[in-house]
Order: C-alpha cells, then sequence, then structure tokens
C-alpha cells in the first residue's frame, strides 16, 4: 500500500468516524446483540439470532450507505483527481477509507457487548466468528456499491439498483433456490446446491456460520453432505477462497470503471 | 503554456468537444466562455484528466499529460460546486490537500485571511454555509502557490466583498506570472480579468485570442456585446 493510499484512507476513516449514521450503526448492532443476549434462553439461541439479523442487515446497509456516501463524494472525488495522484490510487484510499469504518462498525458494535457481558468461550469464538464474517461482508458490499456508484451516473437509479441488489440477492436467490430444490427433488441436488450457495456471497456467509452452529443435523442428508464439505479443512480453506473472491472481484471492477470515467 | 490539438469527446449522441485546437499562453488570464452545454467545463476537465478525450493531444508546458499526474502538481483547481466531507472540518481538509501534495509546495495563505476563513476552519464543513464554502474553495486553489490555475465560475455564490478579493488575487497573481482559465457567465467580470478568450459553441472553437481582437474584429465596445454579435449573426469572427 503506497503512503498516497495510506494518507486518502486516513482522512477517510476520520470523516466516517465522526459521522452519525455509522455512529448509530455501530449503536444498533450493540444493542441488537446486548438485548439477545439478554433475552433469550441460552446463548447459542441468541447468536442464531444474530446471525439472521447480521445477513439482512448488514448487506443492505453497506450497499445503500456505500452508494450515497460514494455519490455525495462525487465532488469531492473531482478535487482529489485534479491533485497530481495516480487514479488506481485514489481508489484505493476512498474504498479503504469506506470499507475499514463500515467493517470496524460492525465488528465493534457486534463484539464489544459479547465482551462486556462476559459470554462463555465456546460463544465468543462463535461471535468472533460472526464479527469477522460481518467485516468481510461489509468489504463485499461497499466493493458493489462502488461498481454502481461508478457505473450509473444518476444517484435515484443507483440507489434504486443498491436496493434491487440487495432483494435479489437476500431474498430473490432464496426463494429460486427452494423453488429448484423442490422442483429437482427426485434428484441429488447436493453439488448444484452447493455451487449455488457458493455464488451468493451472503448464502456462503450463513453456510459458513450455522455449520459452525453444530445446527447441521437438523438441515438432514443435504446438512450432513454440507457438514462434511465445509466442516473439514479443504472446506473451510475454499468457502475462505470464494468469499476473498467476493471481496476482491467487485473491489477491482470498481477500481476498473474508476480508472476509466469520466468525471 | 497549454496546447490542445485535435481535441474530441463524445458523450453518446452528442459530440462536446469536435476537433478543438487551443493554446494558453502562460502568465494571461484566459477566459473560456460560450452558452450552456458548449462543452466549457469538459474542456477544462480534459486537460486536467478528470474527462478522458476521444482523440487529440493535450501538452502542458510541452510534455503530453500522463495518468501519473505529476504534472498537476503545478496546477490548482476550483471547480464550480464545492462539496467537501461533512465530518472533516477546513483545517482537516487543508491538512488533508498538504499531505496528498507533500510539504514542499509552497503555501499561500493569504486569502484564509482576507476571506475571514481562520475562524471558520475549525468547523464542520457541514455546518458551513454554500458561500463560506465557496471560500474555502478558493483558498484552497490558491493554497499551493500553483503556476496553473483552473477557476469554474469562481465568483458565483460568494458575496460582493468576497468576490471583489477573489478577482483582486486573480489580477495580483496574474502579476507574479501566474496563467488563469476561467469560466464565468458574468461577462463584465471577465472583461476585467481575462486577457484571451476561448470561445466554444458546439464543442468547437470559434474564436481564440485577445478579447480587445474579438472587439475589433466585432466592431463592439464590450465584450458582452460582442459576443452577442457572434451569437447572432453567427459571424465567425
Amino acid at each position: 500500500m503506497t503512503t498516497i493510499v495510506r494518507k486518502i484512507a486516513r482522512y477517510g476513516v476520520r470523516d466516517l468516524i465522526r459521522s452519525r449514521w455509522l455512529l448509530g450503526y455501530a449503536g444498533f448492532f450493540a444493542i441488537a446483540t446486548w438485548a439477545l443476549l439478554r433475552f433469550s434462553d441460552t446463548e447459542t439461541k441468541a447468536l442464531l439470532s444474530l446471525v439472521n439479523v447480521v445477513l439482512f442487515v448488514v448487506p443492505l446497509a453497506n450497499l445503500v450507505f456505500g452508494a450515497m456516501y460514494l455519490y455525495g463524494a462525487r465532488e469531492f472525488v473531482e478535487m482529489l483527481l485534479a491533485q497530481p495522484l495516480r487514479r488506481r490510487e485514489l481508489f484505493a484510499g476512498l474504498y479503504l477509507g469506506l470499507t475499514v469504518p463500515v467493517s470496524l462498525a460492525a465488528t465493534i458494535g457486534i463484539g464489544a457487548p459479547l465482551v462486556l457481558l462476559g459470554v462463555g468461550p465456546a460463544t465468543l469464538q462463535t461471535g468472533a466468528l460472526l464479527a469477522g464474517i460481518a467485516a468481510v461482508l461489509s468489504a463485499v458490499f461497499t466493493g458493489v456499491a462502488t461498481v454502481i456508484a461508478y457505473r450509473i451516473e444518476d444517484r435515484v437509479r443507483g440507489l434504486a439498483t443498491a436496493l434491487g441488489v440487495w432483494l435479489t440477492l437476500a431474498i430473490v436467490y432464496d426463494g429460486v433456490a427452494l423453488l429448484a430444490a423442490v422442483q429437482f427433488a427426485d434428484y441429488p441436488l447436493e453439488r448444484p446446491m452447493l455451487a449455488l450457495m457458493l455464488a451468493n456471497p451472503i448464502d456462503l456467509a450463513r453456510l459458513v456460520l450455522l455449520l459452525h452452529f453444530d445446527v447441521a443435523a437438523l438441515l438432514g442428508y443435504t446438512g450432513a453432505v454440507f457438514e462434511r464439505f465445509v466442516g473439514g479443512t479443504a472446506g473451510l480453506t475454499l468457502a475462505g477462497i470464494v468469499l476473498s473472491t467476493w471481496v476482491a472481484v467487485p473491489a477491482l471492477a470498481g477500481a476498473r470503471l474508476f480508472r476509466r470515467k469520466d468525471f | 503554456m497549454i496546447e490542445i490539438q485535435g481535441l474530441r469527446k463524445r458523450y453518446g449522441a452528442l459530440q462536446v468537444l469536435d476537433d478543438v485546437d487551443l493554446v494558453i499562453h502562460p502568465g494571461r488570464v484566459t477566459a473560456v466562455v460560450g452558452p450552456n452545454a458548449a462543452g466549457k467545463t469538459t474542456l477544462i476537465k480534459s486537460i486536467l484528466g478528470l474527462t478522458h478525450p476521444d482523440a487529440g493531444t493535450i501538452l502542458v508546458n510541452g510534455a503530453e499529460i500522463e495518468s501519473s499526474g505529476t504534472y498537476r502538481s503545478d496546477i490548482g483547481y476550483m471547480p464550480q460546486i464545492a462539496r467537501f466531507p461533512e465530518n472533516l472540518t477546513g483545517a482537516d481538509l487543508f491538512a488533508m490537500m498538504t499531505d496528498l501534495r507533500g510539504d514542499a509546495a509552497p503555501r499561500d495563505e493569504s486569502l484564509i485571511d482576507s476571506l475571514g476563513l481562520r475562524s471558520q476552519l475549525q468547523k464542520p464543513l457541514r455546518v458551513l454555509s454554500g458561500g463560506t464554502r465557496q471560500k474555502v474553495n478558493a483558498a484552497l486553489a490558491f493554497h499551493f502557490s500553483p503556476s496553473m490555475l483552473f477557476l469554474d465560475e469562481p465568483t458565483a455564490g460568494l458575496d460582493p466583498i468576497s468576490s471583489s478579493v477573489v478577482k483582486d488575487k486573480i489580477a495580483a497573481e496574474r502579476l507574479q506570472g501566474r496563467t488563469f482559465v476561467l469560466t464565468s457567465h458574468v461577462m463584465s467580470e471577465l472583461e476585467e480579468l481575462a486577457d484571451d478568450i476561448a470561445f466554444l459553441i458546439d464543442g468547437r472553437i470559434r474564436f481564440s485570442g485577445p478579447i480587445h481582437d474579438l472587439k475589433k474584429a466585432t466592431r463592439q465596445l464590450s465584450l458582452e456585446r460582442a459576443i452577442a454579435y457572434v451569437l447572432e449573426t453567427g459571424a465567425a469572427a
């Protein structure tokens, strides 16, 4: 990372950590985590509910907030482009300046109550995994937000697209997958389903998290296949590689659009 | 010295710049004028490297502009719209630009004082009024004593006192040998400040050269009337 990238990122972080929006976002996770731990029968149940909250809120918040932030920064980016910098450095600085604070906000929001309430070591470990997944998903979806913001000129259309992407990946996708599973129930579906889950970062995150909870048995034969797949070192490595790809591809696509864009 | 040759840019069906040739002479103030959507901003953005032209060459001080952008260390830019990160203060903004430009550049803080910005710099930029932000924008363009300045509507949104301060600053820095490229819709202002004019219509240069040449050619007394004359008669000056 060049010093220029670090410098731009540092001011991005400084701007965002003073943002009330981000404070509210971290506060939301802190309150949700605290409340779920406080009012659930067991810590495992609390974390399971938290998984659903995280998988629902993190993609939505990062797509919408990321796109809004990038559209709002448009004029300032023009000013930065007139400075003696390379575009790729400017993009890297802007991306990190956005991704690092939003990832940290989610991580701290989830992590702080777990530490403060003094949960058991198993819960702490699962919570740490959840906080880590939240950070990775944040990076995925701020990357997607850069693609939207630098591809679509009009900000209303851009925000609509951000919502559309979220609806597709978070809701429609599972519906279609379920429909396919029912339609082709007579066929061996484990491998195609696995492929479908790898292709959607939200589903992949859910898969990694749920299997960590030892609830795979509830998923029947398919669950066993998944557990054998993700539970092993090879499976976890593959899941990690695919998630990293999901972080890298949108960010690189955003960088490419940014480099070629006419401001 | 900025030399532009055969510059073309098309957005979809719209030919924004159509074979533009232009020389911007050092130590002079060049006004880029023309009706709305004539290509003024696209021309400036092409020189700054914000827009990629379809064809043509742009030489800044004899060297073709390149993507590393080192040539921009000698350029100050005041965009038309001033929007800054909401939660940074003015002081943060100046520190950021200094960080990015490198500490070696000499600083010119005179506009911070003459525009009365000193007391505003500790406030978050989001609470500043539009006019105050425009002042910050102006002060930032001059801050690193660049030898070339691109000012897009520099006095728009400023009160008369601040507007005079900025205009005096432009005149003073021109005497120091700096090169200016201005756009404005206020012709009297350009007449007061500019030496040369680049008159764009539909992406083509209709006239470029000293203002008094345009006035002589059109036999008009003011720049405003000379421009109106060219627009109405379609005369190639």
